[in-house]
């Protein structure tokens, strides 16, 4: 750990998210994820001989709304460029990517009261992928099967300065990119399955110093936990090195989750030259102010802005931070705060009882058959006193599983709040006068047994006795 | 050979609409011509007889009902083997796609199948379009109609021959350096190379991409002017089609091309242009001035160049246009491979011939990181200073004119020892590629040995009218056009 404090840690990152077109960013074919191999493979796709590249044109409306979310520049005009080399998942043997002048320039994120810099933004085809018979890569395997599914879905690589100085901030930038790509509609942000994909940039200096030590990259890293351990191992491995006296080559470096190490997947000396040139099958393309303006009109409430407005309603920050990193909860939190709900009761609910239904089933919201209307009616019934707050507490699994609304449920068992003065008083009599050893007890000075009263007479009323009263009478009829 | 065959375009029409001939009948006659005659060309990598015919039924059921007849309805055309024509074979000449066969069809495929223009066969070439003798077919060697001893030109070499000796009335060729010009010249027919973007390029099989245009062959300049009226016109599945409406340049032909002014290249017209060519030019100035047009002198300082330049382009594009030839999807793979990189390797060493490995090599070479910028980057500079030596001229006239070629079409073998002098045959028609204008080589006579010459002429962007004007009238006012070579 000593040795550890004498290093401060440096980490870029590139940020590869898949833009949620319904087709491919040069070609008509659909975009579905997990479809049968190779039946989303128009003559473009295959690289046909002849076929040319039409750009996508939701492709570009989504990379400049992401570009406005982070706040980048978006030039009046970037082009595309062949990044060239041989492998079966790339039809063309090049990508059509973006090399010197980007959609996306510039920008920022910012993570717990820091501010993240971005780099650039630019767009790119994804390749297909491969199988390999007999062993985890291509050589040393039988044979090799090649799913051009996804060859051409589009990529927007988001590229960070090297800003983050810890695996945690590494993470939380990750996560709050993947919250801000998802609220505004462009990425679904699944690491596992491959819709968001990170790369790291990892290198280690003594503090204090000014130049950066040689960094490696780390690739192959598909969940927030594999993210922060691959970043963990790679600094220890650096610091390491560094502490022998070695040096840290520059260099990719391949994650391996199951082993929890990196290992060296091409050194600087036989890295590609990709010998970019400029797409000629595709005019540079103009992005006027009036587009942009157009694509401005349609930002969303950015996850910072809808913390910042929960907390103001009373939500303390961590609240606000579990609702907003998940868009759907707080989609639907939104709409019960627009139907007029009282706020602390319902994020009662959705923290407590809707938070542990939802983690036990392994649901999102949206599974559930619970809407806010109902859940508001329900808020609104333990206001109004119609119920109990434990009532509620009750029947809310009801209302996710089957979709039923509160006064119903309410209805047809009979779970309305007793809070007759009359009825109870002949509850709580009947409890007072059926344990007359705890009453003795009590009135001997073991007021801890009043809450063994109010329990006995809240089971006796099948939960429905309004607490407030109960307390009341008891006091009366015990003091 | 029936004589409707020797038949302009527009005769064979209105032999069809007279009903003196059906259009089974005139494509029979074509396939009964190169069952005469092929032998001795060898145009053809195939024959699409099949296709051919049904278009041809469909337009005598046309003519039976009376219903419009598309303007090239029935006449027979050859494609360049390097088109897309769905479930037949596409080989580019090469090796490497010996067995593709197409699933798709070009963009001017479909327009020529929706005009029901009968596509007889896919015509020979050089290999990938990569010559200017079309001697490095893998599979044939055509041979120019007018002496067989010699070259059709290249690339587009199957194309024009086929149109020169009567097999078809129409062929379609590329043109990324002159393989279109060079081919009509050397054949004595028309061959014309549009503006870039005026056709599509969607199911051409790339060469140089920013360079690469389909055009016209026939044997007279109306009928050329017909074939790109088709083929023409924007098209969305090619970015780099141009959105601008299409003339009807068929119609434009006769207008009085009086007080036009007219530039002869002067870097083109001395040293190295063969006095019976420059013959050929003398007469085809004088013809100009005959029809009233001002002739002068232009200078192009910059076109020295275009040769050096082309070869850094073309082949810094093709190099990359040629990856996808990896034997992974289709075409030829090796039946060797211990490895990947092996198997790419071989596949390519063995698929690809001499001239393309050639060209591969260089435009690899000039991507190369540490020479992009003295190579390719140095060649876009020039291209501009080309480009705006064209736009000063054109300033000054209408139309520049030059020879197709300092030479006539040349014996096989002579010069496939020495690519420089191969490369060379070009240095009339590289420049008009590499600017995007649009040229045509017209027929201007016959050299000492009756081999024909040929008169290029070329235009500003999209001025493609006003060139099959100009060489309509240079048509008309000589008789040596309609020359047919004796087979």
């Amino acid at each position: 750990m000593e040795t550890r404090e004498k290093y401060e840690v440096v980490i870029g990152l590139e940020v590869h998210a898949q833009l949620k077109t319904k087709s491919k960013i040069f070609a008509p074919d659909g975009t579905e994820f997990g479809n049968e191999q190779n039946t989303q493979i128009s003559p473009i796709t295959l690289g046909m001989p002849g076929v040319l590249p039409v750009l996508n044109k939701r492709v570009v409306d989504m990379a400049i709304l992401t570009g406005l979310a982070l706040d980048s520049t978006i030039p009046s005009r970037c082009k595309f460029d062949r990044k060239q080399y041989f492998y079966p998942d790339l039809p063309k043997g090049y990508q059509i990517s973006q090399y010197d002048e980007p959609i996306c320039v510039g920008g920022h994120l910012d993570i717990a009261g820091k501010r993240i810099g971005i780099t650039r933004a630019h767009l790119e085809e994804d390749a297909g992928k491969l199988v390999h018979a007999g062993s985890n890569g291509i050589s040393g395997s039988n044979y090799s099967l090649v799913d051009l599914n996804r060859a051409g879905t589009p990529l927007l690589e988001i590229v960070s300065e090297p800003d983050m100085r810890s695996s945690d901030e590494a993470k939380a930038y990750v996560e709050e990119l993947r919250n801000i790509l998802r609220y505004i509609g462009v990425c679904d942000g699944n690491l596992e399955e491959g819709s968001l994909r990170c790369d790291a940039n990892i290198s280690v200096m003594l503090k204090g110093a000014t130049e950066f030590g040689t960094r490696a990259e780390i690739k192959n890293v598909n969940s927030f936990r594999s993210l922060q351990r691959a970043i963990e191992y790679e600094i220890e491995r650096q610091i390491e090195l560094v502490e022998e006296g070695e040096r840290v080559v520059q260099e990719t470096r391949l994650w391996d989750d199951n082993l929890g190490e990196t290992r060296s997947m091409r050194g600087k000396e036989d890295a590609h030259d990709y010998r970019y040139f400029p797409e000629p099958d595709l005019m540079p393309l103009e992005i006027s102010q009036e587009w942009i303006d157009t694509i401005k009109a349609t930002m969303p409430e950015l996850p910072a802005a809808k913390r910042a407005r929960y907390m103001s309603l009373g939500l303390n920050e961590y609240d606000a931070g579990i609702i907003v990193e998940q868009m759907e909860l707080a989609l639907f939190f939104d709409k019960i705060i627009e139907l007029g709900a009282n706020v602390k009761t319902s994020i009662n609910f959705l923290m407590g009882e809707i938070a542990a239904y939802l983690k036990d089933e392994k649901l999102g919201i949206s599974e559930t058959k619970l809407t806010p209307e109902n859940l508001v009616e329900l808020v609104n019934l333990i206001e109004k006193g119609t119920i109990s707050n434990n009532i509620g507490k009750q029947i809310i699994f009801t209302m996710l599983k089957d979709g039923t609304n509160a006064s119903q449920i309410v209805e047809k068992q009979g779970l309305s709040q007793i809070s007759d003065e009359g009825a109870l008083k002949e509850i709580v009599q009947k409890i007072v006068s059926s344990n007359p050893e705890q009453v003795n007890a009590y009135k001997s000075g073991k007021i801890q047994l009043f809450g063994f009263f109010v329990g006995q007479v809240m089971k006796e009323s099948k939960g429905r006795a309004n607490p407030k009263t109960v307390n009341e009478l008891l006091k009366e009829m015990l003091d | 050979m029936k004589e409707i065959l020797k038949k302009s375009a527009s005769e064979q029409r209105k032999a069809l609409l007279n009903k003196e001939i059906s259009a089974v009948e005139l494509s029979q006659a074509a396939f009964d011509r190169i069952d005469e005659v092929e032998s001795k060309i060898e145009a053809f990598n195939c024959l699409t007889k099949n296709t051919a015919m049904e278009t041809a039924k469909k337009v005598d059921e046309k003519i039976a009902k009376g219903e419009e007849l598309p303007l090239l309805a029935g006449i027979p055309l050859a494609l360049k083997d390097n088109m897309n024509l769905i479930g037949y074979p596409t080989t580019a000449s090469s090796k490497i796609l010996e067995n593709f066969v197409s699933p798709y069809n070009a963009t001017i495929t479909e327009k020529l199948l929706n005009n029901l223009v009968p596509i007889v066969g896919k015509a020979n070439l050089d290999e990938f379009a990569m010559g200017s003798s079309t001697e490095n077919s893998a599979f044939k060697k055509t041979r120019n109609p007018w002496d067989l001893n010699k070259v059709p030109g290249g690339s587009s070499g199957g194309s024009a021959a086929s149109v020169a000796a009567c097999e078809v009335t129409l062929s379609l060729g590329s043109d990324t350096g002159g393989s279109i010009r060079l081919p009509g010249s050397f054949c004595g027919i028309i061959g014309m190379k549009p503006t870039y973007g005026r056709v599509s390029r969607y199911g051409l099989i790339a060469f140089a991409s920013s360079l690469d245009q389909i055009g016209p062959f026939s044997r007279c300049v109306k009928d050329a002017a017909m074939l790109l009226e088709v083929i023409s016109g924007v098209d969305l599945k090619d970015s780099t089609s141009l959105d601008v409406p299409v003339e009807k340049y068929s119609t434009l032909l006769e207008n009085n091309i009086k007080g036009i002014k007219i530039g002869v290249i002067k870097e083109l017209m001395g040293e190295g242009v063969s006095v019976d060519v420059q013959k050929a030019m003398q007469n085809a100035i004088d013809t100009y001035k005959t029809l009233g047009a001002e002739i002068q002198e232009i200078s192009l300082p910059y076109l020295k160049h275009s040769i050096g330049v082309y070869y850094i382009i073309a082949t810094a594009e093709a190099s990359s246009n040629l990856a996808r030839f990896d034997g992974v999807k289709y075409g030829y793979r090796t039946k060797d491979a211990r490895s990947l990189i092996d198997m790419y390797t071989k596949t390519r060493a063995e698929g690809f011939g001499p001239e393309v490995k050639r060209r591969i090599m260089l435009g690899t070479y000039a991507l190369s990181s540490g020479y992009y910028d003295a190579y390719y980057k140095k060649a876009q500079q020039l291209r501009a200073l080309i480009k705006s030596d064209f736009d000063k001229a054109f300033e000054k006239v209408d139309l520049l004119l030059s020879p197709t070629c300092p030479n006539t079409a040349f014996e096989f073998g002579s010069k496939t020892e020495d690519p420089l002098a191969m490369y060379l045959t070009d240095i009339a028609t590289i420049s008009a590629n590499l600017v995007g204008i649009p040229g045509i080589s017209v027929p201007a006579g016959f050299d000492t040995s009756g081999m024909p010459i040929g008169l290029q002429i070329l235009a500003p962007q999209l001025q493609e009218a006003k060139l099959f004007n100009a060489s309509y009238k240079f048509e008309q006012a000589n008789d040596f056009c309609y020359k047919l070579a004796n087979l």
